[in-house]
């Protein structure tokens, strides 16, 4: 027996840290944002996949992207409805800035409360600017849902029970969890579909209000179609709109604060650097063995 | 109250190696802090199997919680025990694992306590803390250092207001050693009913099969490491063979740096984003086989080899054989 169910995706968008060239970092030593293309964090794919797959095996079922960031993050909605989610959200406010994975748990869950009714909240293990994996337990906490980390497949929904296999240290599990809960999928997860033409076509202009530009061609486009064509202008919500307290979003709401950044300095070693010339490699191979670094 | 606390991991009645390597960091910071290392464990039919792998790391105090259904692992009945333990011990920190455990754990408990948690420390310190916004100032703060933004900077972070003050370590990072001082050793066996709700135990483990890790590569003095540079599996059979007459491992990027650190490090092709090079700059030797000069790894390396890996590995491999007895 299938039930629709309700399924909110967790997206975020980040810097591509992975494709760090050598222009990422500037000359003094500070990290080149703009050098580094904004992506839809690679693991929050992963989710998506999982919950367009939910999407086709529960008939009826929503699928929702929800995001938090600058008017620019609109893009992780329109990525979304590019390959089949049915609506999104942005959170968006200068209040929500500076954040720690606490602050951002709480606006999401707040959000998630606003949305209301949902079955199953799903985002990636974690995003690559962070590497924290950190909001997905902390979202489910705040919800006071169960939560499953590190998924790989849900396997099957049943009797409103999932029946989900995860990745554990040096194996794997598989668990089942009552719904609503919270997924976190790993990477190792089936990869997500791309997106699709006719989608593209419909969503292309779709903008949240702060992001349109009036100026732009793609803002002057939204503004003539939207009128007629209403799922053109993607949800926005400040928080406000989600009843946040202010005191737990953003700087404020962070327990975490950031005491020093400091860029990598490569601990310079004295190299030496050699040729592949067999006399350079031979060479290398006796002073190693001379020193008993390999016997 | 105000001590310092490890969660133990285990996998049936054996102890993770990292919980042992945290018992240990804990303990530096307990004396510097001039207070006690407590422990908390949980798990099924633990008594009495645990205790030695936990107490001679410098335990003054283990809380061994012993029950049915806290083995395998599950995210409610653990996070139940450790946040209703720490409101009656208010421990000033908790350090755990960075594992699939640790990491599904720190954040609920965090959650649930509002206190803060830095994920994959690599070095854990005591000091102060000036906030310049409020000019308030704060003494013995633990120094939570981690790489950041994809491993490109180096970021401290401290908790000023809330406790305890949580960390994430990744295996191997720290080094475990059996404590040479005199801990008191106290061991608890608490009622598990009275801090976990009947409720908590909703998720089922149907099936839970772990491995033993195919390769240690914490136990291998010689990683050898392949990049994206390598191109081709004929590239990584090459750095196997590499491995195996220098008798050392064979190891990913990533795999590599949750190593932790090794006498001697081999990169192959790796242009070494950072977050690499955190895991594998405390290895005594780097060699960096790379045909790019400029490849970032290269200003960490001692040695420096510039050529293809196809061209470079075949000669490390006949020289070795030839020089060696």
């Amino acid at each position: 027996m299938t039930k629709p169910l309700k399924i909110v995706v967790l997206a975020k968008q980040v810097p591509d840290t992975r494709n760090v060239g050598k222009d990422a970092m500037t000359p003094e030593g500070t990290v080149n944002r703009a050098a580094l293309p904004a992506i839809f964090n690679p693991e929050d794919l992963n989710a998506l996949e999982q919950a367009l797959r939910l999407k086709e095996q529960h008939p009826g079922s929503t699928v929702g992207v929800l995001t938090m960031g600058p008017p620019r993050a609109g893009e992780i909605i329109r990525q979304g409805l590019f390959r089949g989610a049915d609506t999104g959200w942005l959170l968006t406010d200068r209040l929500f800035a500076g954040a720690d994975t606490l602050a951002t748990s709480y606006a999401l869950a707040t959000a998630i409360k606003k949305i209301g009714d949902v079955d199953i909240v799903i985002g990636g293990r974690q995003a690559i600017d962070g590497d924290t994996a950190q909001v997905g337990p902390q979202v489910a906490q705040k919800l006071g849902l169960n939560q499953v980390t590190y998924a790989e497949e849900i396997l099957k929904i049943e009797n409103n029970i999932a029946t989900i296999r995860r990745h554990i240290d040096g194996g794997v599990e598989t668990v089942e969890v009552p719904l609503p809960c919270v997924i976190t999928v790993n990477g190792s997860a089936a990869p997500c579909r791309p997106c699709n033409a006719k989608l593209v076509m419909k969503y292309k202009y779709a903008m949240c209000p702060l992001e349109v530009d009036a100026n732009s061609e793609c803002g002057i486009r939204n503004a003539e179609l939207s009128k007629s064509r209403p799922y053109l202008t993607l949800n926005q919500w400040s928080v406000a709109d989600v009843d946040g307290d202010p005191n737990q979003c953003g700087l404020s709401g962070s327990p975490t604060k950031v005491k020093t950044v400091q860029n990598i300095v490569f601990q310079a070693k004295e190299s030496k650097t050699l040729t592949a010339s067999d006399a350079d490699v031979e060479g290398l191979i006796k002073e190693l063995l001379e020193e008993k670094i390999i016997g | 109250m105000n001590n310092v606390f490890v969660y133990i991991e285990t996998e049936g009645t054996q102890v993770a190696e990292v919980s042992q390597e945290l018992l240990t960091k804990g303990r530096k910071l307990a004396d510097q802090l001039d207070v006690e290392l407590h422990a908390v464990v949980a798990g099924t039919g633990i008594k009495g199997k645990v205790e030695d792998q936990i107490l001679p790391y410098g335990v003054d105090k283990l809380f061994a919680f012993d029950g049915e259904g806290l083995f395998p692992y599950t995210s409610a009945p653990h996070t139940d025990i450790l946040v209703n333990l720490f409101k009656e011990e208010q421990p000033q920190i908790c350090l755990m694992g960075a594992t699939v455990i640790g990491r599904d754990l720190g954040p609920r408990v965090s959650s649930s306590l509002t206190s803060g948690l830095t994920a994959d420390c690599t070095q854990l310190e005591i000091g102060d803390f000036d906030d310049v916004k409020t000019k308030k100032h704060y003494d013995n703060l633990l120094y939570q250092i981690r790489p950041a933004f994809g491993g490109n900077i180096v970021a401290t972070i401290v908790n000023p207001d809330h406790r305890p003050q949580m960390a994430t370590v990744r295996s191997g990072v720290m080094q475990k050693a059996i404590y040479e001082g005199k801990a008191k050793n106290e061991v608890v066996y608490p009622e598990v009913s009275k801090y976990v709700s009947p409720e908590a135990y909703v998720v089922k483990v149907l099936d839970h099969h772990v491995e033993a890790a195919k390769h240690n590569l914490k136990g291998s003095p010689i990683v050898v490491a392949g990049g994206y540079g390598m191109g081709s599996k004929e590239g990584f059979d090459m750095l196997f063979e590499l491995a195996k007459v220098l008798h050392g491992e064979v190891g990913a990027s990533r795999a590599a740096v949750d190593a932790g650190f090794c006498d001697m490090y081999i990169a192959c092709g790796i242009s070494g984003q950072i977050q690499h090079i955190a895991g594998m700059q405390d290895s005594k030797i780097i060699i960096s086989v790379n045909s790019d000069p400029d490849a970032p790894i290269n200003k960490i390396a001692d040695y420096v080899i510039v050529g293809t890996v196809e061209e470079v590995v075949p000669k490390l491999i006949k020289y070795y054989k030839q020089n060696s007895k």
